[in-house]
Formats: structure tokens, C-alpha cells, sequence
């Protein structure tokens, strides 16, 4: 279970994010998860949980999207999708593939922030 | 107030693939080819590095770090072979991460070993997130685990460039079928290279330090340092 480290690891570069806007307090973390990156989502949106207790982004959620593996296939010529983790064959037609286009992130995407002070405008 | 959303894009171990990045690139500038190995507890990974730091000793300047959650036993096993090696010990941490390893090789001058071995923690989850900054990474999985172990860590077999089989002088007694088990590999990680060794009889040993001194020498060959042959006046 290391989803802790990762939470902590997430926070750090959330909170190294928002020291650039000052005023702004985070609402929700918007995460990419692959299925092939080692983490559990469960066990991290617990640990998220945790970690913010007592921080500046306590209070706010963390919004996983999962995302699927998805291979360059030879013999179609394009990515696809693949057929599961523990297969990493096209979906498609079959041909085994270590070529992977999707399914390895671990990445931030997106914050959702509420700011006290709007930017002045012009 | 209505929350604004702001597109970010931040790897969330950013920081630790920075300075795995550094890592790598101060092994390059010093020439020593570093090879970590994962794997379940109880696989046999000391015994398996015991018998490679010995067989590599006579031709190859090498040294290991070894991780635990806890003792020092492995260290003190592994010394016996007479290189150097140091233990980190990480208490609840199940993995070791690129700032341990950093840490680990303070005061030591790389440039004095053609290999650093890493052993992490027993553990087939936690440590394929972190990169450490090797150029090789080997993942071991013994007989007796059963040759489905691929399947049920597909994350880990993908991480790693290896795949090593132990205790196959246990093969027979525990009816491992090895062609399963290369198969299960093979669909997890395609084409992925797969040696079968025990560290007892030292069947496969051979292949497996071979193939390490070819890939130390060709890293030695292409490092800034150390010229091979000394100018002579």
C-alpha cells in the first residue's frame, strides 16, 4: 500500500501549484489514473482523504478518471485498445503488442478553484 | 462563486523522476551500470545477488544497497562477499524511492564500480511507480509462488526488462510447469526476456552475469570518464 506516498506526492505538487495564485483555494483535484500505473483507486482517494486533513486542501475531492490500456497494433496499423492488464494483445484482432500508448498515467490534469479574488480585469 | 477550472497536466511523481533522471545521468558520467531487482518476499533475491556478486567479483568492481523494512540482515549476508554494500532500511515504507538511493550513496565515488546492484523491499505493488534510475531493472519470481504471479502483477512485470525464474532446482518437486509460466510473462509484458537460474545448483548463473559484464562494458566503453587506456609518456 504506498498510495499515501502518492497522495502526499499529489499535494505537494497541488499546493506548489496554487502558491502561484494567490486567493485561490482548490475544490477538486482532477486525476488520470492508468490501469497499468500500480496504483489502487480506492486506497488512494482514501489516503487523499487523509492526507488533506488539517491542509489548505482539506475539504476538497479528488475526481479519478480511469484510463484503459491501449496499445500501437502492427498489424492494424493504429492504436487500440488492448484487451485487458493481463493481456496485452489488441483488442482487435489479437496481436500481442509492448508498445503502449495509454493506460501508464499518474497525472494531475486538472484543478477546480475558487478564487476570493477575481483577476482584475484588462 | 463558481469554482474555475484550470488545466494543469503535472505528473504526480514528478519529483521523484527528476531526480531518478539525475541519477541516471550521474551512473552515466561515471560509467557504472546499475541493475535493481524486485520481487515478492521470500523469492530468493539475496541468495541470487550472493551468488552474482561473487561470480561478477573476480572480473567486475561491484557494490549493492539492499532495502528493508527492517534489519540489516541482508546486508550482513551479502557483505560476506567482500564488496561493498550498504543497507536502507525505509521502517514502514514499502518501497524504495530515488531520494533513498541518493541518500544511500553519499561519500561513495561511483566511478570506482563497473555495478551497483539495488535489491528493494519484498514487494511486487509499490515498487514499479518509482523510478530509480537504473538501466536495468530485474524481476524475479520463484517456483514455488506458482506461474501465475505475471497475471496477478501485471504492473510490476511491466515495469521491469527482465524476468528471472529462481529455485528451479525445486522445479520438479513443486511440478512448475515453466512453459506456463513464460507464456503468463509473455502476455503481461510481450517479448519480454525471460532467464530460468538457481542460486544453488547455479544453473543459468552464467547467462544472466554474462550478460551483465557485456552491458557494464559497453556503459564503461561509453562513459566521459576514466579513460580505458592511460596515456602513456
Amino acid at each position: 500500500m504506498h498510495e499515501l506516498s502518492i497522495a502526499l506526492s499529489l499535494m505537494e505538487g497541488v499546493e506548489e501549484e496554487i502558491s502561484r495564485r494567490p486567493g485561490a483555494r482548490v475544490s477538486a483535484v482532477h486525476l488520470r489514473l492508468g490501469a497499468l500505473a500500480g496504483v489502487v483507486k480506492d486506497a488512494l482517494l482514501f489516503s487523499y482523504q487523509l492526507a488533506c486533513e488539517g491542509t489548505p486542501l482539506e475539504g476538497s475531492t479528488l475526481e479519478i478518471e480511469e484510463i484503459p490500456v491501449a496499445l500501437y497494433c502492427t498489424s492494424c496499423g493504429r492504436q487500440q485498445p488492448a484487451v485487458s492488464v493481463h493481456c496485452l494483445c489488441c483488442a482487435v484482432c489479437g496481436t500481442p503488442s509492448s508498445d503502449i500508448k495509454a493506460g501508464l498515467e499518474l497525472e494531475v490534469f486538472a484543478l477546480e478553484l475558487m478564487e476570493e479574488h477575481a483577476p482584475a480585469p484588462g | 462563486m463558481h469554482p474555475r477550472l484550470v488545466e494543469v497536466r503535472q505528473k504526480v511523481l514528478k519529483r521523484n523522476d527528476l531526480l531518478a533522471r539525475e541519477l541516471r545521468e550521474r551512473f552515466r558520467a561515471a560509467g557504472v551500470f546499475v541493475v535493481t531487482l524486485v520481487s515478492s518476499p521470500g523469492s530468493g533475491k539475496t541468495a541470487f545477488l550472493e551468488k552474482t556478486l561473487s561470480l561478477l567479483q573476480p572480473q567486475m568492481r561491484v557494490a549493492a544497497l539492499v532495502g528493508d523494512l527492517a534489519t540489516d540482515n541482508d546486508a550482513v549476508r551479502l557483505a560476506r562477499s567482500m564488496v561493498p554494500v550498504r543497507q536502507i532500511t525505509t521502517g514502514t515504507v514499502c518501497h524504495l524511492d530515488a531520494e533513498m538511493i541518493d541518500k544511500a550513496l553519499s561519500g561513495w565515488n561511483l566511478s570506482e564500480f563497473d555495478l551497483l546492484f539495488v535489491e528493494n523491499v519484498g514487494n511486487l505493488v509499490c515498487p514499479s511507480s518509482y523510478d530509480l534510475g537504473e538501466d536495468l531493472r530485474a524481476v524475479l519470481m520463484s517456483v514455488t509462488e506458482g506461474e501465475d504471479k505475471p497475471l496477478k502483477y501485471p504492473t510490476i512485470f511491466n515495469t521491469a526488462d527482465l524476468a528471472v525464474i529462481t529455485k528451479m532446482d525445486l522445479a520438479v518437486a513443486v511440478e512448475f510447469d515453466s512453459e506456463a509460466a513464460k507464456r503468463n510473462i509473455g502476455a503481461v509484458r510481450p517479448g519480454m526476456e525471460v532467464l530460468a537460474v538457481s542460486s544453488k545448483t547455479g544453473e543459468g548463473l552464467d547467462l544472466w552475469v554474462n550478460r551483465l559484464i557485456q552491458a557494464a562494458l559497453q556503459k564503461h566503453g561509453s562513459a566521459n570518464v576514466r579513460p580505458l587506456i592511460e596515456a602513456q609518456n
